[in-house]
């Protein structure tokens, strides 16, 4: 009948819920919570620059959220998204570094390629600590971020160190011939944003099209009957990381040759994990995720001004993230518990 | 002597915050509820001590707030999870990640300041014994606390009847209320109780431990290493303190090692648990692979080490239970 009234009160229950909550957080830290909120918006969204720079977050984070959906398919918590990302940012700084002096396209092209294995290395990491040693996925994975952050920091601070001065700032930067060319006046390149989007299609199509893409989603809802069935189980994981690896490590590599142009500890920015929480806000439909990882980055880039502008930390915009899906999820509970029961999922 | 003897008080105090969220953990996880928010609780707790110690000058009203924003993170969860029917492993991962957040958004005025301590207690009687005085003689409440409760779990746990109608629902929730053991509330209970725990963890860092706040804190990591010692300890509390202590001796090492190679960077220590626990989860759940199975199958040697270490979650871990519906 009215199909739309349900879905319209649920967003605006959401809405309001966090902005209730958020209000709050920022009334605990006496912050003026409307000029803080539109500070932040208009900080991600504010002029054509700003833009620009909510779009360079975006690709990292519709890459990423497009690998997971593969993984979540699968029935796999792949929170090991992190440190595949910054595999990718090493593996490409690793490849680039013989060429000091700068090359072409090739090279670049190159080190996207090598931040894809690195990424699918360590996914499959994970996936095999899964299914030849029974370690869970969360504990696997999030085992190998911190190793990877080690990694990133005993090459920086020892072998890749910058001559002189080792900090915190990152590796030497790379060669300007080897840095992807960006959009007149906006720090975005035009090859990451092809990148994301095409990405973002592929694993649509992968799920939605293809039959591994079906044997997949049989393993992620049955592993048993896919077993008795003939599918393989452990052989579809392992390729889903590897294909969600690889995913994660272009992120990461893109990340080095697009926007830092060297390695710095933090060349992921969490960016994994804000996938992860994209993916359970668009409870995993794909076409939630573009608009979805497009207002997560907004908040990511507004965020940078509240310590400038108002002297708050910048976690608000996480603080924001995490509420909302706390949120809907509290919503969708309520419904199917208390308004609406016995409907099933 | 006197060197080892510091050794281990080291390790005791240092092991603390450790051995608090592990045992919380376990009792939660035993009632068959997943408390995954530990991460990002625990430093929520640890800010919250901070800030509540700072304001009021009184570090025990800091405690105090540790613990309740640990039963706050934990009636989270077990709203979303058990009573509204969200996957508690997603609750638990955006708790983790929002908490943490929240804690580095709230503390932001409380950062590198000089906190308030909790006061060190000496034992009487035992402060005077000539090694075990210094072992455990002179240390913060918490560590008190967290040496206490390891017996006193274990006793709750398998000596008692409330503790048998605790693994009961964590093992088979259906026969639990088919017996008249109020399964829902019980485990909200015991999720709340656990949560208790990991707040007054949060606490023992930043009252004691690693004392004050900053963006890092230092505790960073610590809620997944103690999420990881439950199922090392294979949901035992005693089994679960000790591989709390095993990660606190390594720390204790790694701070010797840091002095000896001064050249190293710091976070490069603080990343170290995660390899090692890595291996130790490995060691516990490798043997239930069909490989290793079949291995020990073939080499009798093998099966008796195989057994040995293996760790059985409670049957009805992270499951949803709805009595209604069971058939």
């Amino acid at each position: 009948m009215v199909s739309w009234t349900r879905p319209l009160a649920r967003i605006v229950t959401v809405l309001l819920l966090s902005f209730l909550v958020t209000t709050a957080v920022l009334v605990l830290v006496d912050a003026p919570p409307l000029r803080t909120l539109g500070i932040l918006l208009r900080g991600g969204f504010g002029s054509p620059a700003k833009i620009g720079q909510t779009f360079a977050v975006w690709v990292p984070l519709l890459l990423a959220s497009s690998a997971l959906l593969l993984t979540f398919a699968a029935g796999l918590w792949n929170i090991g998204i992190e440190g595949q990302i910054i595999l990718g940012a090493v593996f490409a700084t690793g490849f680039l570094r013989p060429f000091p002096e700068g090359g072409g396209v090739f090279l670049v092209a190159g080190a996207l390629a090598a931040g894809m294995v690195g990424g699918a290395l360590w996914a499959v990491t994970a996936g095999a600590l899964k299914t030849w040693g029974n370690v869970h996925e969360i504990f696997g994975g999030l085992g190998l971020n911190f190793v990877g952050l080690g990694l990133t920091l005993w090459l920086i601070f020892g072998p890749w160190r910058r001559p002189g001065v080792a900090s915190m700032s990152g590796t030497e930067p790379l060669h300007p011939s080897l840095w992807l060319r960006e959009m007149a006046g906006l720090s975005l390149s035009p090859v990451s944003l092809i990148a994301g989007v095409l990405a973002f299609g592929a694993m649509v199509l992968l799920l939605r099209r293809s039959r591994w893409g079906l044997t997949l989603r049989a393993v992620g809802q049955n592993p048993e009957a896919a077993l008795l069935f003939g599918l393989r189980p452990n052989r579809r994981i392992l390729e889903a990381m590897a294909v969600c690896g690889a995913l994660a490590g272009l992120a990461g590599a893109l990340q080095v040759v697009g926007v830092y142009h060297r390695l710095l500890p933090a060349i992921s920015s969490s960016y994994g994990y804000t996938a992860l929480l994209v993916t359970m806000l668009a409870a995993f439909r794909p076409q939630l995720i573009p608009p979805i990882c497009l207002f997560f980055a907004l908040l990511n880039v507004g965020s940078i001004q509240l310590p400038l502008q108002l002297k708050l930390d910048s976690s608000l915009s996480g603080v924001i993230q995490g509420v909302l899906v706390l949120a809907v999820f509290l919503v969708q509970g309520l419904e199917e518990r208390f308004l609406f029961p016995g409907r099933g999922r | 002597m006197e060197f080892l003897a510091l050794t281990l008080a080291g390790i005791v105090s240092t092991g603390a915050p450790l051995v608090l969220a592990t045992l919380g953990e376990t009792l939660t996880e035993r009632a068959g509820i997943i408390n995954l928010s530990l991460d990002g609780s625990i430093l929520l707790a640890a800010m919250a001590a901070v800030a509540v110690g700072l304001l009021s000058g009184n570090p025990w009203l800091g405690l105090g707030a540790s613990g309740l924003v640990g039963i706050l993170t934990a009636a989270l969860v077990a709203v979303l999870g058990p009573v509204l029917g969200r996957s508690q492993v997603a609750v638990g991962f955006i708790l983790t990640l929002l908490c943490r957040d929240l804690a580095y958004f709230l503390g932001h005025p409380f950062a590198r300041k000089l906190g308030p301590e909790l006061p060190v207690w000496s034992l009487p009687g035992i402060s005077a014994l000539p090694f075990l005085g210094v072992v455990f003689g002179r240390h913060s409440p918490v560590v008190y606390l967290s040496l206490v409760l390891i017996p006193l779990l274990w006793w709750w746990v398998f000596l008692t009847g409330p503790g048998l109608e605790l693994r009961a629902i964590g093992e088979k929730p259906q026969a639990a209320f088919a017996r008249g053991i109020r399964v829902h509330y019980l485990r909200i209970v015991y999720t709340l109780v656990g949560g208790a725990l990991v707040g007054l963890a949060g606490g023992a860092f930043s009252l004691a431990v690693k004392p004050g706040w900053g963006r890092p804190q230092g505790a960073e990591g610590a809620g997944w290493i103690a999420l990881a010692l439950v199922i090392f300890g294979g949901w035992h509390p005693v089994r679960a303190a000790l591989g709390a202590y095993l990660f606190a001796a390594l720390q204790v090492l790694g701070i010797t090692l840091q002095e000896h190679f001064p050249g190293l960077p710091a976070p490069l220590f603080q990343v170290s648990p995660f390899p090692v626990m890595i291996l130790t989860l490995l060691v516990v759940n490798m043997g239930r692979t069909g490989w290793v199975q079949d291995l020990a199958y073939r080499y009798p040697g093998l099966r008796r080490w195989v057994n040995r270490w293996q760790a059985t979650a409670p049957a009805a871990l992270g499951r949803d239970f709805q009595p209604e519906k069971e058939g």
